[in-house]
């Protein structure tokens, strides 16, 4: 079986990548946007997993950036939704567009 | 005899209270501040008769002059290798002489004040601004450095304007004490810049240097003020006569008087010890301080001369006129100031010449005493009758017999009858104008008639007039407080003893301008025609004011424009005003006034405006919606992408 090449990932993750920012600038919902920006963050970790194997295949470096970015996606998703809940609490809404108060 | 040990505490143990009374006065020393302050005082004033003693018969002549002793120099602020302000002490007679007034003085407005201002609320603060104002005349009249001297003048002045204005419930003692205070630090501008000029050209500021160089003939420094000029006059005139009008203004000559009528808002025993016996004198004793540089310059002394003779008189004829007690005595103060300083104006330097310059030490001495015994008298005075109109006395010999028996003794001192203090002073001084100057010694003489006057319808207004005594305000528990307490009435004494005693003490022999005896007795002969004159012109006192009668009415209206014009101080207040309010603040004022609120106020606010016009426009940005801010989060990314992948060479 072919490997398949390395542009094809690349592409896989782009699209991803993509996605996710479409996901980020359109959704109201905050609920959404925490899950495009979990989209943006993996189509980071296929890169790197992916240039990892592609380029040095004799090290883990990578792999390891990837392992510790998931951990951080987790914590940070624990802190998004604690402040997502708490927002309810507040407003009665998760909608971005009602949590606009800090500004000028 | 080491002096070090103890002239230090003379004018620091003043200081000492000062600092004490000012800080816990009010809560801890409500009841005993006086006391303290006049313990202290006594002290001081101990030291100072021990230092006086030691200076002028133990140590201080060598080979028959008093020298010029610098027991203590420390320097404070070096600007160059030669010029340098010193923190000293300077020893010779005429310092002396003063911190021994200055501190007798004040121990005896201590001791009045005890009694004067007995349950004044700020019985503490009272002191410690005595306090404070001994310490700072102690400290002028002690300085070794001419800029020494400058700094404890500011603050003989501080003290003046706390002192004029210590109720400072009442208008008219607030404006008399910006009064006072703008006037004379109008006056002291001349004096700082008369420092810079004589300090710059003679190359020290120290006194005994500054006097070495500047009146030896042949030194660089005397050559170069005298070579230098400033508008077609010399340097030297410049400097000493800017000095000069320092000393005008705290000594009040004309036309820098108007404060000093106006200073006696402040409590009459403040009256008595700064505007009357010390502070006014400064100017007095920076002239003498000085006099050996002054007498090198024969325009200046004419102008110190004219200056005095002029405020002697003007200031007599209008004490004539005046109804307040305190401010006749002002006046009167003027016109004795204005005495010393034409003495001066006519002494020359050395030997016999420096006739002038130890008749007006000598008048400074005695006129400290009879004048504070005046003030204090007066004091006594208002503090019984509660007024200072002299409308309102009269009558009073009985009521208050000590004090009118002083205030005879103080009156017939000033009005020099002899064997009074003033009589053998005001003969010197009289002498002496007699000796150079015909003109100025009409003009003293003149003065010498109106002061006898002058105090004698003083006396017989506040003691004579009516029969019987006027209605005296009741005030509650004092029924029977007629003169006073025990420590109003015992100043009084004393100091009427040394009104008495004090013309025989050997002046001639003690001050004198470069620390040699004179060889001067009184004239008899000479004395005749002064002495005759004043007894006619209290005679004549005696015959209008004695008993209540119409001739005084009689007489002012006969004198019509004149009487008023005399009446209203000559106007001379009025012209400050217009000078002052019309010219200055609309030539002036105004548009200084226009340049700040428009020019000034305009490049502040204009730039405010911008900042806040341009943060309106860019606040927008911060909306408060994150998406917003995401799109810029990237765009931002994306630019730096395209910055470092395509233009990044």
């Amino acid at each position: 079986m072919n490997e398949v090449p390395l542009t094809h990932i690349l592409f896989v993750s782009t699209a991803l990548f993509f996605i996710g920012m479409y996901g980020l600038f359109t959704r109201r919902n905050m609920i959404t946007m925490l899950m495009s920006i979990e989209l943006l963050l993996n189509s980071v970790n296929i890169n790197f997993v992916a240039f990892n194997k592609y380029l040095y295949p004799d090290k883990l470096d990578g792999v390891f950036f990837a392992v510790f970015i998931i951990t951080i996606a987790a914590a940070e998703a624990a802190v998004a939704i604690a402040i997502i809940i708490n927002l309810y609490r507040s407003h009665k809404s998760i909608d971005v567009e009602d949590a606009a108060q800090l500004k000028w | 005899m080491n002096y070090q040990l103890y002239i230090l505490l003379i004018p620091l143990l003043p200081f000492a209270t000062f600092v004490l009374l000012g800080i816990f006065g009010r809560r801890y020393f409500k009841k005993s501040s006086g006391i303290i302050g006049t313990t202290a005082l006594a002290a001081s004033t101990v030291l100072s008769v021990m230092t006086t003693y030691n200076y002028f018969f133990v140590d201080g002549k060598v080979n028959g002059i008093y020298q010029k002793i610098v027991p203590l120099k420390y320097t404070w602020l070096q600007f160059s290798p030669n010029v340098s302000i010193d923190m000293g002490v300077l020893l010779d007679p005429i310092s002396v002489m003063m911190i021994v007034i200055v501190s007798f003085v004040s121990l005896m407005v201590h001791v009045f004040s005890l009694g004067y201002m007995k349950g004044e609320n700020r019985f503490a603060t009272y002191y410690s601004f005595l306090s404070l104002f001994t310490f700072s005349m102690l400290g002028l009249v002690l300085s070794s450095n001419i800029f020494q001297i400058y700094m404890f003048w500011e603050l003989v002045g501080v003290s003046s304007y706390l002192l004029i204005g210590f109720y400072f419930d009442k208008p008219s003692a607030v404006a008399a004490s910006k009064k006072a205070f703008i006037v004379t630090r109008f006056a002291d501008l001349g004096f700082l810049i008369g420092i810079l000029i004589l300090g710059f050209y003679g190359g020290t500021l120290d006194f005994n240097t500054l006097t070495e160089r500047l009146t030896s003939a042949q030194s660089p420094q005397l050559i170069g003020i005298t070579t230098a000029s400033f508008l077609g006059v010399s340097m030297l005139t410049w400097g000493l006569t800017l000095v000069f009008i320092g000393g005008a203004g705290k000594s009040a000559m004309f036309p820098l008087h108007i404060w000093l009528p106006d200073a006696m808002e402040g409590p009459t025993p403040v009256s008595a010890l700064i505007h009357a016996a010390t502070m006014v004198v400064a100017g007095v004793f920076l002239v003498a301080r000085l006099f050996p540089i002054f007498s090198m310059d024969p325009v200046v002394l004419n102008i110190v001369t004219w200056v005095g003779a002029s405020s002697a008189l003007i200031a007599a004829i209008i004490a004539c006129t005046q109804t307040d007690i305190k401010r006749v005595l002002a006046f009167s103060t003027m016109s004795q100031i204005g005495y010393m300083m034409f003495a001066l104006g006519i002494s020359g330097n050395g030997g016999e010449e420096g006739l002038g310059y130890m008749g007006s030490m000598f008048h400074l001495f005695t006129h400290a005493f009879f004048k504070s015994l005046l003030f204090l008298g007066a004091g006594a005075v208002i503090h019984l009758v509660h007024s200072n109109d002299m409308k309102d006395m009269g009558g009073l010999r009985k009521l208050m017999p000590i004090t009118h028996l002083t205030f005879l003794i103080a009156c017939l001192a000033i009005a020099g009858i002899p064997p009074f203090a003033g009589f053998f002073s005001k003969e010197e001084i009289l002498l002496a104008a007699f000796h150079s100057n015909t003109f100025v010694y009409g003009i003293g003489l003149l003065t010498a008639v109106l002061t006898a006057f002058y105090m004698f319808r003083l006396y017989f207004s506040i003691f004579w007039n009516k029969t019987s005594s006027p209605a005296l305000p009741k005030v509650e528990g004092f029924e029977h407080h007629n003169e006073g307490t025990l420590s109003m009435k015992l100043p009084l004494i004393i100091l009427a003893v040394c009104t008495v005693g004090a013309g025989f003490i050997p002046f001639s022999k003690l001050v004198t301008a470069n620390g040699t005896p004179l060889q001067t007795q009184l004239d008899v002969m000479f004395s005749i025609a002064p002495v005759l004159l004043s007894t006619l012109a209290i005679l004549l006192a005696a015959w209008l004011y004695k008993t209540e009668n119409e001739k005084p009415a009689i007489i002012a209206v006969s004198m019509g424009a004149f009487y008023n014009a005399t009446a209203k101080k000559f106007y001379i207040d009025e012209l400050y005003l217009f000078v002052t309010k019309k010219i200055i603040f609309n030539l002036i004022g105004r548009p200084a006034a226009w340049i700040d609120r428009n020019i000034i106020d305009g490049c502040v606010n204009g730039l405010a405006n911008v900042t806040g016009t341009t943060s309106n426009i860019i606040k927008v940005v911060q909306s408060g919606k994150v998406q917003s801010y995401a799109l810029y989060f990237f765009g931002g990314i994306a630019g730096l992408a395209i910055i470092f992948i395509y233009l990044w060479k």
